[in-house]
């Protein structure tokens, strides 16, 4: 299992505005990121062989299938192939589309993800009912919403790590207010304000001890990347990225129906990543990843994944987040875009918006944002609730 | 010897004092002033749910396979086509070759599911009928049923051999008497004139089932330790004592001031509690009352001193109550209003018959599967084994975790979904014995739910998809209150 490092290139990516597109419908979306990712790439659509297409809510966004992408693109012919894997399903995209031009099927392929949350007529993600946990899951599961269970890992982390509900909340809203900082910077981003410690801290709970400025962005918005051998990237500009590992680990449910599962970390994260470091190389991964937009769909999630990942010793993130580690200007900035938190969370698009934003960083083209040096660049998908979820990590450099 | 082996009571654990309703609605007619509290049901019960509480609570440890029957009695059944007597039966996880009926349209209904199971293993038919009886009638908002009825529900383990009181006789009278009535469009019942009701059926159909049974047993009233029957009217209910020939502490306690007037359970409600403090040798009558009335008389044998008493008798449920303080939060659980749900709140799982069929005893029944070679319980219902040390394929058996114990894991009071009861609770639930799930928790509020507490499983009502006319039930954890 030799993996794919150094084996493929990103050559042109695009992003839309993520946000409340009242007047923008998924088409316009998709072609929106479309041509910014084809201008990039400075290639022609007929130049893409094969493509990926990544939605969660697909039964809201754009229906089943491939169609809606060939069809609102007019590639004539070419496979387009429809990926779903929850909240990873842009990252799935793009893992299909490396590994299509990685066994040397195609020379050119096209990931896509869009998601239109915003036409589901009312605030956070669409209810669970509409059948995105399966019939029979949601007849048996609880009347569960997002915030509620990652609430249970904030419960679950204070708990074990002796954290005061005022303790942790501090710790979680640095992890927002240093977001909310990044994502101002952002032209766009969705949610584009400074937020102080204060005012996150008095916001309304939505779910124990979760509050609103707990909370990611649930937005509109589309993202898409351009793949070719590692051998012909040059051949399309000076400044390729090269992808040095994705790997996508999918959990049994043990967590939540055998072991001891405490709800103070995420089991698939630490096997995912693991997986990727391998893939990748990487043996010290607090010293050799230089930057991350990680999953932050709530301020615990980056924490726990701050640890999962290798980035701060286990029970120890809290110190790192009081000594500004993460910060644009701290040792290992993390969402340097905003994150979920502030750039949005339009599910199929999110992965691939995180990698367009390690992909600007690694190339230095994220003006007041940029980071100095950076080497390697990873991203994060956390896909289903903690217990229970599907994890990509992604890693690229220079 | 045929008679009852084993009884409970399920009385939901919020009230209402009856001031809350007449300060609310009593500027309609003030003459419906009632005093005391009455018993309501929560947003997630219905009698289905409640009948299967107090069968848990009769049930409480005996072999659930000797049970040929069940026999169900409410009148505010929830569903008129698809019986309600075989969810409750699936729910208990009990055999399948067995017979199951509701019995309704009268509060009546409840003797005569007792007396038809009495007969049934009188003659031989049957070896055990579980007689369950619940109600959650709805009055009308500003009218006296809106103060007078309350919500609850019993349970009696009709059988032969060792029974705790043995059946002796029974004595029936029928009237076509419209004390109260519903048609099958109506969502509320209608009463005649009190007066009307108190002196010609009330007061006249009890004593005359009493007297009749009395005669036809050869007793006289000082023979009865304890007589129960519904309190309609207080100052008549024991009027009608009297008239028979009882003195007042032969007189069950109504508790109309405490729960209400449950319906069809009332009569029998009050029989658990007769039995509860029954002495070897009682002779104890229980009476309904709607569309005549049916007597029957027990005499309590020495096995009464030997039932494993069960934690959630009469006093425990007065014990643990939550008052509603708020009329509107009253009709809202009832649905006598209808609330803003918003788009999130009218999304309603699809519960496809076919599925719900196949995953029977998995919804209903909360059956998991157990490892045969680990034995590790585990919930939902799994092939392949959870324990990743086992993984063993198709080597499962059934598992029931509904009468399992455990304690609350973690949990969250989430304020996103909806839920005519915010914020919703729930929390990971680790069983005694094995196994863990995420599950609902219900009657309690966020404030007193603490990590580690012990907590039961409960049968509710998961969702009312009002365009199918679908109730879903599920099972939710609940504190440990004994």
């Amino acid at each position: 299992m030799s993996g794919i490092k150094d084996k493929v290139a990103i050559i042109g990516m695009g992003c839309t505005k993520f946000g409340e597109h009242w007047n923008k419908g998924t088409e316009d979306l998709m072609v929106d990121a479309f041509l910014d990712a084809i201008g990039d790439a400075g290639i022609e659509p007929k130049d893409i062989q094969a493509a990926w297409l990544a939605t969660q809510y697909t039964e809201i966004t754009i229906g089943a299938g491939g169609i809606p992408l060939s069809q609102t693109l007019k590639m004539p012919y070419v496979p387009v192939t429809h990926v779903e894997n929850k909240c990873a399903s842009g990252s799935e995209a793009l893992r299909a589309a490396c590994y299509a031009v990685a066994s040397g099927a195609y020379d050119i392929a096209l990931a896509l993800g869009v998601e239109k949350l915003k036409d589901i007529g009312y605030g956070g993600l669409p209810d669970f009912s509409l059948g995105n946990q399966g019939k029979r899951d949601r007849l048996i599961q609880p009347n569960l919403s997002a915030p509620g269970l990652f609430a249970m890992l904030a419960n679950g982390y204070f708990n074990k790590y002796g954290l005061s509900p005022e303790e942790g909340k501090i710790m979680l809203a640095k992890i927002s207010a240093k977001s909310h900082h990044n994502g101002a910077m952002n032209e766009k981003a969705h949610l584009r304000r400074e937020v102080d410690i204060e005012t996150i801290m008095k916001a309304p709970i939505v779910a124990w001890p979760l509050g609103l400025y707990d909370c990611c962005g649930v937005s509109d918005g589309a993202a898409a990347a351009i793949v070719t051998r590692a051998d012909m990237a040059k051949s399309f500009r000076p400044d390729p990225i090269y992808v040095k590992a994705i790997q996508v680990a999918a959990g049994t449910g043990e967590e939540l129906m055998y072991n001891d599962y405490d709800f103070s970390y995420v089991e698939t994260t630490r096997r995912a990543s693991r997986a990727a470091y391998e893939e990748a190389g990487i043996k010290n991964p607090r010293e050799e990843i230089s930057m991350a937009e990680v999953h932050d769909c709530f301020s615990i999630t980056e924490a726990v994944t701050m640890e999962d990942l290798q980035f701060s010793p286990v029970g120890k993130v809290k110190e790192d987040i009081d000594a500004g580690r993460f910060n644009l200007d701290g040792e290992q900035p993390i969402q340097t875009d905003g994150g979920l938190k502030c750039f949005g969370h339009p599910i199929g698009a999110s992965g691939l918006r995180m990698m367009y934003e390690e992909y600007k960083q690694l190339q230095g083209k994220c003006g007041s944002r940029q980071i100095k040096n950076p080497k390697l660049g990873l991203t994060h998908n956390l896909g289903g609730f903690p217990p229970q979820c599907v994890i990509s990590v992604a890693i690229v450099g220079n | 010897m045929a008679g009852i082996k084993s009884y409970g009571a399920y009385i939901p654990w919020h009230r209402i004092d009856r001031n809350v309703i007449y300060s609310a609605m009593g500027w309609l007619d003030p003459t419906t002033y009632t005093l005391g509290e009455k018993s309501v049901a929560n947003y997630d019960e219905d009698a289905v749910t409640m009948a299967v509480a107090a069968c848990i609570n009769c049930l409480n440890g005996i072999d659930r396979s000797v049970i040929d029957g069940v026999y169900f009695s409410s009148l505010s059944l929830p569903y008129k086509q698809r019986l309600n007597a075989s969810i409750i039966a699936t729910a208990l996880d009990l055999r399948t070759d067995i017979r199951t009926a509701d019995f309704s349209a009268s509060t009546k209904a409840g003797t005569t599911a007792l007396l038809a199971a009495c007969e049934a293993i009188k003659a031989g038919t049957a070896r055990n009928i579980l007689v369950c009886t619940a109600d959650c009638l709805i009055g009308k908002p500003g009218s006296p049923q809106e103060e007078e009825y309350g919500d609850g529900a019993a349970a009696f383990l009709i059988g032969k051999g060792n029974v705790i009181a043995s059946f002796q006789n029974f004595y029936s009278v029928s009237y076509d008497f419209m004390d109260a009535w519903m048609i099958n469009t109506d969502k509320y019942n209608r009463l005649g004139e009190s007066r009307w009701i108190r002196e010609e059926g009330y007061s006249k159909f009890i004593p005359e089932a009493i007297s009749g049974l009395m005669n036809k047993c050869h007793l006289a009233p000082q023979d009865i330790a304890k007589a129960s029957y519904p309190c309609i009217f207080p100052k008549p209910h024991i009027n009608i004592g009297k008239i028979i020939g009882f003195s007042p502490e032969q007189i069950q306690d109504h508790y109309f001031g405490t729960f209400g007037n449950t319906g069809t359970a009332y009569p029998l409600i009050l029989l658990v509690a007769s039995l509860e403090n029954a002495k070897p040798n009682d002779k104890i009558i229980v009476a309904s009352f709607g569309s005549g009335s049916d007597a029957l008389a027990f005499q309590v044998t020495d096995e009464i001193t030997n039932i494993s008493i069960n934690n959630k008798n009469i006093n425990n449920f007065i014990a643990n109550k939550e008052m509603l303080t708020n009329y509107n939060k009253f009709v809202t659980f009832r649905n006598t209003i209808t609330v803003e749900k918003g788009i999130r709140g009218e999304t309603v799982p699809w519960q496809q018959t076919a599925m719900a069929w196949r995953n029977r005893k998995e919804l209903l029944g909360l059956i998991g599967t157990k490892c045969k070679e680990c034995g590790t319980p585990q919930y939902p219902r799994q092939r392949v084994c959870v324990n990743p040390n086992c993984r063993a394929i198709d080597q499962m058996e059934d598992y029931r975790f509904s009468d399992k114990k455990g304690y609350l894991f973690t949990y969250t009071a989430d304020s996103l979904v909806f839920t005519v009861n915010p914020p919703q609770i729930y929390g990971l639930v680790n069983f005694e014995g094995g196994g863990r799930y995420w599950y609902d928790l219900t009657d309690c509020k966020a404030d007193d739910i603490k990590v580690n507490m012990p907590v039961e499983m409960t049968f509710r009502k998961k969702f009312t998809d009002a365009n199918r006319s679908i109730y879903g039930y599920c099972w939710k954890a609940i504190p440990v209150r004994t």
